[in-house]
């Protein structure tokens, strides 16, 4: 990754002789300069990243109710898990989620940034199509709740005008996640279809005029050309979305609250839930070691199976 | 607008469209019919109008009378077209009026959440790309032993789900008595956040150091080069930074839900949760929490269309570096 290559050494001394000394006390004179400018950061990093993780991890072998001291109870918590239903319902629930929601997304976006790349450089479209991820999820989340009312929302209104019947897209089992996934989807697709335009930015204007020279259609041209450049980008977005997507919580938390039944409780809000409704800290930490692992692991995986390092540009 | 952008204009448009309309006289694979091209903006199109609806609905709901709503649920116009929900949220109606057109009569306190929201939202963005900006010159610009190890801590920190450290830091911000206090919402945020950082070190690391180099021979010390010299250098990306993590402060939820419920530090995300489930029973107050909602985006809007060329060019360039 570029983010990782080191500075050209800039800010070397001059290559006099008689200039190793001098070099060296520049040297650790740049090295105050640079603790005392890292400083702030640091500290907001150990405070609020390190020592949470730390903190977190021994949670997950407590039993903490908040009020009273932890007591270590080794991996009952863990235990616990394999015979918690409600923690299996929402890990069902949560991979649902993820699954349409990453389809969804990835074709859709694939779709809408061919077709500004295809069409048109307009900054007044791309401002239009990431309009809804600039827009608080609690806000998108009450526009859709509200378009995807039973009785009156204009969604069901227009199903009915076709001559269906109406759905209730939060109050059913079934639609429920889907629902939530749906809505997501519109407020994520504009942001994921800009990053994948991004990428197509970067293949060469001269490898598509080469494959028309060569006869080839559009279609042709998307699987045979725009794919493969698009690979690195593409699993990097992959990635990105899976990891967000994994961490669905405010757009339950406004409409459903994990109903109906259980049919939304994903995971982050079953979190929320054990922690700050029940009080059962060490056992929501667990969880979201869990989670933690389970997102490094599919990160890993992910950018090693589509070699996201290398393009066929390279 | 089509004629400019297609990259291999053979014949003009009008021509493409004389020889589509008739078939078997024209080398197919050499000139493509427009039908594609129009399949192409009507999908366009349709994703437009899917984006932009919502954003119509609300304020088509907000401008109806809440109690009329469910009259006529499919009037694309408001329904009695009233600005009694902007007057409900914004405090300027009183309770029977409100109670008259659906609302709740709850006082939702706009403006005081809005104060809130301001705020949080300042402090949060001046600490991001003030400390972003002083650590991200230490990464690009200064040689020290340890560097590499501690920005590739950073990197992790940028991957770590922010529900893991937030349980305990909600338990540290109760231990140190901050909840429901300003300090409480801001601090996590306020340092550091690892994406600030690589934002701005990718932008550092493209600066000549010939000019670094001049200043340092006119005896120029680096706290001078940075603020005279780095800092006005970039202030475009740090303008573009700030906007960014304004939007990303703005609409922050989960953490302000956790440590700042109370009604004195709530912040417009939190106050739109409670306005919505404060519905009792029966039908919820569309209009007043469609006119509530559009509100509580508006800000954001506005600063969107102010500087939506710069928001919108920076998404490729911060996603994928």
């Amino acid at each position: 990754m570029s983010t990782l290559t080191l500075t050209p050494t800039t800010t070397d001394a001059p290559a006099r002789p008689d200039s190793k000394r001098n070099h060296r006390r520049a040297v650790r004179r740049q090295t105050w300069v640079a603790i005392a400018f890292i400083a702030p950061s640091l500290l907001g990093f150990a405070v609020f990243y390190f020592w949470p993780t730390v903190r977190g991890i021994y949670l997950s072998f407590t039993d903490y109710d908040v009020f009273t001291a932890p007591v270590w109870v080794g991996l009952d918590n863990y235990a616990r898990l394999f015979t918690d239903e409600t923690f299996h319902n929402s890990a069902r629930a949560t991979l649902l989620y993820v699954a349409i929601n990453i389809a969804l997304q990835t074709v859709l976006a694939l779709a809408l940034a061919v077709l500004m790349h295809r069409l048109t450089q307009s900054t007044f479209i791309r401002s239009v199509v990431v309009m809804p991820y600039l827009v608080a999820n609690v806000v998108v989340a009450l526009v859709w709740f509200w378009m995807l009312d039973f009785q009156i929302g204009i969604v069901n209104e227009g199903i009915q005008a076709l001559g269906g019947h109406a759905i209730a897209f939060f109050g059913d089992e079934t639609w429920a996640i889907p629902t939530i996934a749906l809505v997501n989807t519109w407020r994520h697709l504009g942001y994921t279809a800009l990053l994948i335009f991004a990428g197509l930015q970067m293949i060469p204007k001269d490898v598509y005029e080469a494959a028309r020279t060569d006869g080839a259609s559009e279609w042709q041209m998307f699987w045979r050309v725009t794919v493969p450049l698009l690979r690195p980008v593409l699993a990097l977005v992959f990635v990105i979305t899976m990891i967000g997507s994994f961490q669905v919580f405010d757009t339950v938390a406004v409409t459903t609250s994990g109903g109906p039944g259980d049919a939304t409780r994903v995971v982050q809000y079953y979190i929320f839930d054990l922690a700050f409704q029940r009080l059962d800290f060490g056992y929501a930490s667990a969880i979201s070691v869990v989670l933690l692992a389970v997102l490094g692991v599919i990160a890993a995986v992910q950018l090693r199976l589509t070699r996201a390092g290398e393009s066929d540009l390279n | 607008m089509t004629t400019t952008t297609d990259p291999a204009p053979i014949t003009s448009t009008t021509a493409t469209t004389s020889t589509a309309t008739t078939p078997g006289t024209t080398k197919r694979r050499r000139v493509r019919p427009p039908t594609g091209k129009i399949i192409a903006w009507v999908a366009m199109g349709a994703f437009m109008l899917i984006t932009l609806f919502p954003f119509y609905w609300m304020l088509r709901t907000a401008l109806s009378n809440g109690a009329a709503l469910a009259t006529d649920p499919g009037s694309l116009l408001p329904v009695e077209f009233t600005w009694g929900a902007f007057e409900r949220v914004l405090g300027l109606a009183t309770t029977a009026e409100a109670q008259a057109q659906g609302g709740s009569g709850a006082s939702l306190n706009f403006w005081g959440y809005l104060l809130n929201s301001v705020l949080v939202a300042t402090i949060i963005t001046a600490g991001q790309v003030f400390f972003g900006a002083l650590a991200a010159y230490a990464f690009a610009r200064l040689r020290w032993p340890g560097r590499n190890a501690v920005f590739f801590l950073f990197l992790i920190a940028l991957m770590v789900p922010p529900i893991f450290t937030q349980l305990p830091n909600f338990l540290l911000m109760r231990d140190l008595g901050l909840i429901n206090t300003y300090a409480g919402i801001v601090l996590p945020f306020f340092f550091m956040t690892p994406f600030a950082i690589f934002f701005l070190r990718q932008f550092f690391l493209g600066i000549s150091s010939e000019v670094e180099e001049a200043a340092r021979l006119d005896g120029a010390g680096h706290l001078r080069i940075f603020f005279r010299i780095i800092l006005p250098m970039s202030t475009g990306p740090l303008a573009t930074l700030a906007i960014l993590q304004y939007i990303q402060a703005w609409n922050e939820y989960f953490w302000p839900l956790l440590v700042g419920s109370d009604s004195s530090v709530r912040v417009l995300t939190v106050a739109l949760g409670v306005f919505r489930s404060q519905t009792p029973q029966g039908t919820p107050d569309w209009a007043g929490l469609m006119a509530a909602a559009l509100l509580a985006a508006l800000p954001i809007l506005l600063l969107f269309i102010v500087f939506s060329r710069k928001i919108v060019n920076s998404i490729g360039f911060s996603g994928i570096k």
